[in-house]
């Protein structure tokens, strides 16, 4: 086996720097072998969040050469052998230890959107009826693991801090697949615009560069979601007629 | 606690994904198993009680798959058990493959249906991108390399059936935490309905009880005493043991002298290596602070997981026979005598396991009549 060089975050609630180490990457292997590696034999101390290593739990988020990226599957052959393998926390999110960020925002934001509100059934033994190609819409966003990885590389939460005003592109295909779902009847328009900030997204699609299960996260979900914003407040033939109709 | 169930078709290579789940779906879809030489092997195996339901002819396992009701199942679809032990014997006897397992080949229905590799990707799409994105490997084309892989316990704490409340009073348990719900082998899709069913009734029960009860006085030097030992670790600092090697150690022993196919010989080491291993565990050491410490978590961790192993390996002592997932090759059959009662352990006066053999209850007359009615 080869031995490669890496550099790990090692630091507490914020503060800390890169360490150095040299550990076996064999053929087959991804990062979380390497860090478990280095962990198991050099830094028993070392935190670092993982469960399935199959790319499905979305635990062992972290950013990898700089871009975020599953640890469990990025396989070290694809990186640059010249240089070292640098990993490092989630930056847009509270720092706890070396590999780990507190991601808990997420789940609080999470419960600002409305909940999935069906209509009744539409037969008498409480069944639905719904249309492949509907169900087909909203399958792609069921996709997500929640690795929080598109949070993390959105320059809105990273680099402007917004956290108080927009709720990012995971929770915008979370209330995607709720607004396209056929049988859901809520309304978060209104919610889009003022509480979860759409309008803060400019489209610059890193967030589906970097979804490890390749949502197409600003075309499929954020788009759409834009669209019916504007409808609803900037367009001015359906304002006009809102007005005329008194809704 | 003797029942440990290893699923048959387990990831062996890459590295990065050994151990994970080839889901029983694969051979559900066509899938067949097949050694070294070419050889479907699983043809050459298949128990007395279950031949009058298993294919005779690989052309009769295809119609079962595909959907046949006059046909019956292909042979990889046997029990976990059986399946798990004939991959372990090929493997054993130098038949097995370049990684340590056997062939599991899904491609090969490309021979029967026009479109194979869309329909594979359909139905199976995270397999087929778990092995095309971390081993280059496309299953709609080459087969997988697979093993048996430790799976679920049977075994665990002993509940109350109704309320999930163990003997020790407040403390519930559900799911594969506790025992008896699956038998000597649990069957697929069970732990997901184990879970809701009887998790939900624990947590009813648990809540009625802390209503009932208020709340737990605390025994002020109980604590102080759990408290300290679990610091100890970070006493030992970084020149104690390694806890991860440990861990790794206990891992590899428990796998080769208490693993699929048993012997009293070898479980009979396995409990000495186990005084040994705890002797080393008690040396445990780490450095570092108390927040989110992997390897502090680990050197705790270690007391649970020698506990588990040891009364396992009493329990498979004890079991003079082959039952479920437990697989004596020393003896290799079912005894009614031991159909009548489980083992139960206890910890006794000087801290020392105990061992009960505890009669099995009847089944109630309105549980046999559902079984009778779904016969």
């Amino acid at each position: 086996m080869a031995m490669r060089a890496f550099r790990l975050w090692r630091g507490q609630a914020g503060v800390g720097e890169f360490k150095d180490y040299t550990t076996d990457a064999g053929e087959g292997m991804v990062v979380l072998d390497a860090v478990h590696a280095i962990q198991a034999s050099q830094a028993l101390d070392l935190a670092c969040r993982w469960n399935c290593k199959a790319g499905k739990c979305g635990s062992c988020s972290a950013e990898i050469n700089g871009s975020p990226r599953l640890m469990c599957m990025t396989r070290l052959d694809e990186l640059p052998e010249d240089k070292p393998v640098t990993v490092e926390p989630l930056r847009a999110f509270p720092h706890l230890k070396d590999l780990v960020t507190d991601v808990s925002w997420n789940f609080e934001a999470k419960k600002k959107i409305k909940a999935f509100t069906p209509r009744p059934p539409d037969a008498e033994d409480g069944t639905w009826r719904m249309q492949q190609e509907d169900i087909d819409r909203v399958q792609e966003f069921r996709k997500c693991i929640e690795c929080f990885l598109c949070q993390d590389v959105c320059h809105v939460l990273r680099d402007h801090h917004k956290h108080d005003e927009f709720i990012g592109p995971r929770l915008l295909v979370h209330a995607a697949a709720l607004e396209m779902h056929p049988l859901d009847t809520a309304d978060r328009v209104g919610e889009l615009k003022e509480q979860f900030g759409i309008g803060y997204c400019n489209i610059t699609k890193c967030c589906t560069k970097v979804c490890p299960e390749h949502i197409t996260i600003t075309d499929n979900a954020i788009i759409p979601l834009k669209e019916r914003v504007v409808d609803r407040f900037y367009d001015p033939v359906s304002r006009l007629l809102r007005v005329i109709s008194g809704k | 606690m003797e029942f440990v169930q290893f699923h048959p078709t387990g990831m062996v290579w890459p590295p990065s994904v050994k151990g994970i789940l080839v889901t029983e779906g694969v051979r559900g879809e066509g899938g067949v198993l097949k050694n070294s030489e070419g050889r479907r092997f699983m043809f050459d195996d298949i128990p007395d009680n279950y031949k009058a339901q298993t294919a005779d002819t690989p052309e009769e396992g295809w119609r079962y798959v595909t959907g046949d009701k006059n046909a019956r199942r292909p042979p990889e679809l046997l029990t976990r058990d059986h399946v798990a032990r004939c991959i372990n014997r090929e493997v054993k006897a130098g038949r097995g493959s370049p990684h340590g397992g056997v062939y599991l080949d899904i491609a090969w229905i490309k021979k029967k249906l026009p479109n194979a590799a869309d329909h594979i990707k359909r139905k199976l799409p995270s397999m087929y991108h778990q092995f095309k994105q971390l081993a280059n490997l496309d299953i709609t084309e080459v087969p997988m390399e697979v093993g048996p892989t430790t799976h679920y316990t049977m075994g665990g704490i002993r509940v109350e059936g109704d309320t999930q409340m163990s003997t020790l009073p407040g403390l519930f348990a559900a799911g594969e935490a506790a025992a008896g719900l699956h038998g000597a082998n649990r069957l697929g899709g069970n732990s997901l309905s184990d879970l809701i069913v009887f998790g939900k009734r624990a947590g009813d029960y648990a809540a009625a009880f802390a209503k009932a009860n208020g709340a737990v006085r605390v025994n002020e030097s109980d604590v102080e005493h759990a408290v300290a030992r679990a610091l100890e670790p970070f006493e030992r600092g970084a020149s104690g043991e390694n806890p991860y090697s440990i861990q790794h150690d206990l891992q590899d022993m428990m796998q080769d002298l208490v693993g699929i196919v048993r012997q009293e010989s070898e479980m009979r080491e396995a409990r000495e290596r186990l005084a040994g291993l705890r002797q080393r565990a008690a040396k445990a050491g780490v450095g570092g602070n108390r927040e989110y410490n992997n390897g502090w978590h680990t050197a705790i961790d270690l007391h649970n997981l020698l506990t588990v192993s040891e009364a396992i390996a009493i329990a498979a002592i004890e079991r003079k026979e082959s039952r479920g997932a437990h697989f004596r090759d020393d003896f290799p059959a079912k005894s009614d005598a031991y159909s009548t009662f489980n083992y139960v352990i206890r910890k006794g006066a000087g801290g020392e396991m105990t061992l009960t053999p505890t009669p099995i209850p009847e089944i109630p007359a309105e549980l046999k009549q559902v079984i009778e009615e779904n016969k």
